[in-house]
């Protein structure tokens, strides 16, 4: 199946492709083409023009920026799980990337696409909220930082503008701190039914600090509030873990997307499950 | 719409055409070029038969325009064989049955081929793990890793 036509643009520069954004009405932007090119040619999206980043320079590179580890946004899935930087300060990005489809998936698409996309059936949301990361986006009216918390609004839907282009993902480095990712993995798709991501300070004996983060069959990707407050302060043991796991099932069904082959009671024992697992590997509490 | 005049570099061998946008990289091979190892089967990036190198990366064609690939160097299943003999991978898919009806075989052969440039010393389970990407509906697979497993224990052996 072809897609419809479009016009195709190629822009040298962040600030030429905010310009041929704003020039055309109704363009998307094209990255890995992973995300979009498929709904192109189903007919679920039907941008008149696409504008490729490919040529961009600048985009592609994982370094520290300012306490941060920026993650240039043309980064594939595939450098983001081998990296070492990545491996070392964001665990749980390295997880999540290297969770995504295959090889071949992996080296095709890439970080900003996936999350200014906004497909919340994907790896990546979960682990980024869990490491309270943030966009650097540049638009008409210059830069700003869009916090992953503000970035999901909905399936498909995102708090990048639509004549804003993502630059770069940044995930602030903090000492002592570990993350990880855990996942069920629609057998069909590979898409998370449910993906959680956890993100933890402590002094071995307390929690002090915790974010933890679900993607998958969500009505679009959440930190899990209840979780969270359950374990922050607590000590370090396997019940509260548990009970912390057990607030995930406080989700809603309207939290759930519908889905023919997975409740939202499936769903909800799959996320506490998985909250659990989570929370056991990042805060290094064995057992079940 | 417009078309775009692009280069594309197919086995070392550069191919000047012009493309409308939404031209897919697997339907400028196999239309325009004439590279027909590549196929198309699910057009929806989990099966790999539509398999190439972009750049050196494994990736599958149907997933990204043509338009995008310019100036790219890629190379497909035709570029394995040289000068009419089957590459040692290639060999080894014959010599086990790695195939039976051949379709998702150039996909798997690409795959395969990328895996091979890094791989030390795998388990089956890791080999399997490398060609999630690519589906069979014929040999099970198991005669497909142990072509790949044959053709590093070959390579191993012609180093000692």
């Amino acid at each position: 199946m072809y897609a419809n036509d479009f016009e195709y643009y190629r822009a040298e520069s962040v600030d030429e492709a905010v310009d041929l954004l704003g020039d055309h009405e109704g363009a998307e932007l094209l990255a890995g083409s992973h995300g979009l090119l498929p709904r192109m040619r189903t007919g679920e999206e039907a941008p008149p023009a696409l504008v490729d980043m490919n040529a961009v320079d600048g985009l592609s590179s994982i370094e520290h920026i300012d306490g941060d580890l920026s993650v240039g946004a043309l980064v594939t899935h595939a450098e983001l799980a081998e990296s070492e930087l990545v491996r070392e300060h964001a665990p749980a990005l390295a997880d999540a990337a290297g969770e995504v489809g295959d090889i071949q998936v992996r080296n095709g698409g890439t970080i900003g696409g996936n999350l200014a996309h906004g497909d919340a059936r994907t790896d990546h949301p979960a682990a980024v909220l869990a490491l309270g990361g943030s966009l650097d986006v540049t638009g008409p009216d210059g830069d700003r930082s869009i916090d992953a918390a503000d970035l999901f609004t909905g399936h498909f839907e995102t708090a990048v503008g639509e004549q804003e282009v993502v630059t770069a993902l940044r995930v602030p480095l903090e000492d002592d701190a570990s993350s990880t990712y855990h996942k069920h993995r629609n057998p069909l798709s590979g898409y998370p039914l449910i993906g959680v991501g956890a993100w933890a300070q402590t002094d071995g004996e307390t929690i002090e600090r915790v974010r933890v983060a679900a993607t998958g069959n969500l009505a679009h990707p959440k930190r899990l509030a209840a979780v969270e407050d359950a374990l922050e302060g607590e000590s370090l043991e396997a019940d509260t873990i548990t009970a912390a796991a057990e607030q995930a099932t406080s989700l809603g069904d309207d939290e759930f997307r519908p889905d023919v082959q997975a409740s939202p009671t499936y769903c909800r024992h799959l996320l506490s499950v998985y909250t659990e697992r989570a929370l056991r590997d990042v805060l290094g509490v064995d057992g079940e | 719409m417009t078309e775009h005049d692009i280069t594309l570099s197919v086995n070392g061998t550069e191919h000047e055409l012009t493309v409308e946008p939404r031209t897919l990289l697997v339907t400028a091979l196999r239309e325009d070029l004439g590279y027909t190892g590549a196929n198309v089967g699910c057009e929806t990036a989990r099966c790999g038969a539509c398999t190439v190198r972009v750049n050196g990366e494994a990736i599958k064609s149907c997933m990204r325009f043509a338009v995008q690939s310019d100036g790219a160097e890629i190379e497909t299943v035709e570029g394995l064989a040289e000068n009419g003999d089957l590459a040692p991978l290639q060999e080894q898919f014959q010599e086990n049955h790695g195939l039976q009806c051949g379709f998702c075989t150039p996909g798997m052969l690409m795959t395969a081929d990328t895996y091979l440039k890094d791989a030390d010393d795998p388990s089956r389970e890791e080999i399997r793990e490398a060609i999630e990407g690519n589906l069979c509906r014929c040999t099970g697979y198991h005669n497909i890793v142990d072509a790949i497993e044959a053709t590093l224990e070959q390579r191993e052996a012609s180093h000692e």
